[in-house]
């Protein structure tokens, strides 16, 4: 279980003027995540997601706040933590003067793998999306999605029992997609626990149990996508007004198809999940 | 954290070994230069007490030399850092912070003494004479340990790379030929003289050029190198556990 407290991230920055400034990352947040879940952390551009997940995985020393890993502190277990948990992180940080299979050894090394369960390892997760033919490969070699495949299984390499993908789906081909998304869902079963950063909303439909909603730093929303979707409505009403798209969202089917009847061009659907988070972000571009 | 050690040294050979031909032929370059413009070129208007003016200059180059390629060994952590991010794997990584600093370090001097070997096979060449003595590679292993301490530190300072070539420009291209290394510090201006003194390096120079000569070890030099190694090392320490921000 990861148990969140009060957790807080500043950084000093320059504002506009050229002065130093204060900026809130992530602003006082409490959130639980338990042990198996595949817990989704929506937000926008600059939401902070990437600054908690930094904080969550001892890359980044919180301001305020504690950050507990079944019941162990992370501020005193630090090394304990870092064994048990894996990150894909959001850009590609690979050691660029050594080859794919290097890069996944050195990984394995620093997790004190034994030499025979690392080979047998790299071996297994670079066949498991297609790079077996690449080991050798200098990672300056390999396209951007090939390079992204490689981050998602080097940080597997470990067995961790928590996994922190943060958007590990970018720009990677629909079919790698899946086969991402199957592994997601493999180690879900496993037991692993999951927390999946996204942009892509229907990948946290499609695979999380439950999703936070965070915006500006600070949490909005926690719930089942169907139970956010019911808070805000089950149904919605969509038509082309005077500023653009508009939605209204309705309990009831009933409800919704009569609101559209008089509106022209207006057509009933069921609410999704980015429904709620637009709804909940706000629709301007932050 | 031996297998700390291990790793950090590991992924320091493996890329040596990547381009070991180009690392060593590279490394030729600028001690044949100095060889051959001071040794050989020099050496028949200039007298130094003793031997010859060759004799004098190879400690000096000894410890230029191992100086800038420990350094220099580990100033590619910056990029890690800045540019490519790839230190986040260590920052992530249940490993002990000093056997990475230690793992990182050992790389650094195997590069040095590699160099170093290079540079004692030319100067037999040119017709030097030096004796190597255990005293004598102690010496030179205690001025790689600092100078890839210090390369750690700054490496993990810096911002950019143009940063770190200041830091070359500035602090170890006059370290390189004032410690002591082709001329003695006495000939400097008195106050120029104490600062100088004072660095690692002209004791690494003093040190390497007194054992070679078969004169007696100043050992108190000796303990003045292993107490820039400890303070470098304490730095080390704290630099990179400030890397968490
Ligand atoms: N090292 C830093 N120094 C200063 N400000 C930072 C730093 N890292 C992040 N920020 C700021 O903190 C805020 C949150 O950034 P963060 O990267 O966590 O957002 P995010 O939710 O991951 O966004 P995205 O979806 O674009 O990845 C942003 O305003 C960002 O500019
Ligand atoms: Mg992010």
């Amino acid at each position: 279980m990861i148990e969140i407290n009060g957790l807080t991230k500043n950084f000093t920055v320059k504002d506009k003027n050229g002065h130093k400034a204060v900026k809130t990352a992530v602003d006082n947040l409490n959130l639980t995540v338990n042990n198996g879940e595949l817990f989704g952390l929506l937000g926008p551009n600059g939401a902070g997601k990437t600054t908690l997940v930094g904080m969550l995985v001892g890359l980044l020393r919180p301001t305020a706040g504690k950050i507990l890993y079944n019941g162990q502190n992370l501020a005193q277990h630090e090394r304990d933590v870092k064994k048990i948990i894996g990150i894909v992180p959001q850009h590609i940080n690979f050691d660029q003067d050594l080859t794919v299979w290097e890069n996944m050894e050195l990984h394995g090394r620093l997790h004190h793998m034994p030499e025979k369960q690392r080979r047998e390892r790299i071996e297994e997760l670079l066949d498991y999306v297609g790079l077996s033919e690449r080991r050798n490969d200098n990672i300056k070699a390999l396209s951007g999605g090939l390079k992204r495949r490689l981050l998602i299984v080097r940080a597997l390499m470990h067995k961790p029992q928590v996994l922190f993908l943060d958007e590990p789906t970018v720009a990677l081909d629909p079919q790698v997609r899946r086969r991402i998304w199957d592994l997601i869902r493999v180690l879900h079963k496993d037991g692993v626990t999951i927390v999946l950063t996204t942009h892509y909303i229907e990948e946290a439909e499609a695979l999380c149990g439950r999703v936070a909603i965070m915006d500006s730093g600070r949490l909005v929303t926690t719930g089942t996508p169907e139970a956010l979707c019911r808070n805000l409505g089950s149904y919605a009403a969509e038509w082309d007004g005077e500023n653009g798209r508009q939605y209204r969202f309705f309990a009831d089917m009933d409800e919704a198809q009569n609101f559209a009847a008089v509106r022209n061009g207006a057509l009933t659907r069921r609410t999704n999940l980015e429904d709620v988070f637009i709804e909940l972000t706000g629709k301007a571009m932050k | 954290m031996l297998s700390d050690i291990a790793t950090a040294f590991w992924r320091d050979w493996l890329v040596l070994r990547h381009r070991l031909m180009k690392f060593i032929l590279s490394r030729m370059v600028a001690p044949v230069l100095y060889m051959v413009a001071f040794g050989w070129g020099l050496s028949r208007s200039i007298n130094v007490s003793g031997g010859s003016y060759l004799d004098f200059i190879v400690p000096g180059i000894l410890a230029l030399n191992s100086m800038n390629i420990s350094f220099n060994s580990l100033t590619p952590l910056c990029t890690e850092k800045v540019y490519h991010k790839s230190l986040e794997e260590y920052l992530v990584a249940p490993i002990s912070p000093a056997g990475f600093i230690t793992g990182k370090i050992l790389a650094a001097v195997l590069r040095g003494l590699i160099s170093s070997a290079i540079i004692i096979v030319l100067a037999w060449c040119f017709g030097a004479q030096l004796t190597l003595t255990p005293a004598f590679v102690l010496v030179l292993v205690i001025n790689c340990v600092i100078f890839a301490e210090a390369g750690f530190c700054a490496a993990l300072l810096v911002r950019n790379f143009e940063d770190m070539a200041r830091v070359n420009t500035y602090l170890l291209l006059p370290m390189s030929f004032l410690c002591g290394t082709f001329f003695k510090t006495d000939r400097l201006p008195q106050l120029a003289a104490c600062v100088i003194e004072l660095l690692p390096l002209t004791h690494t120079a003093v040190l390497l050029r007194a054992i070679s000569s078969g004169e007696s070890v100043p050992w108190q030099s000796v303990a003045v190198l292993a107490f820039y190694a400890a303070v470098f090392y304490a730095a080390c320490l704290y630099i990179f556990k400030g890397l968490k921000q």
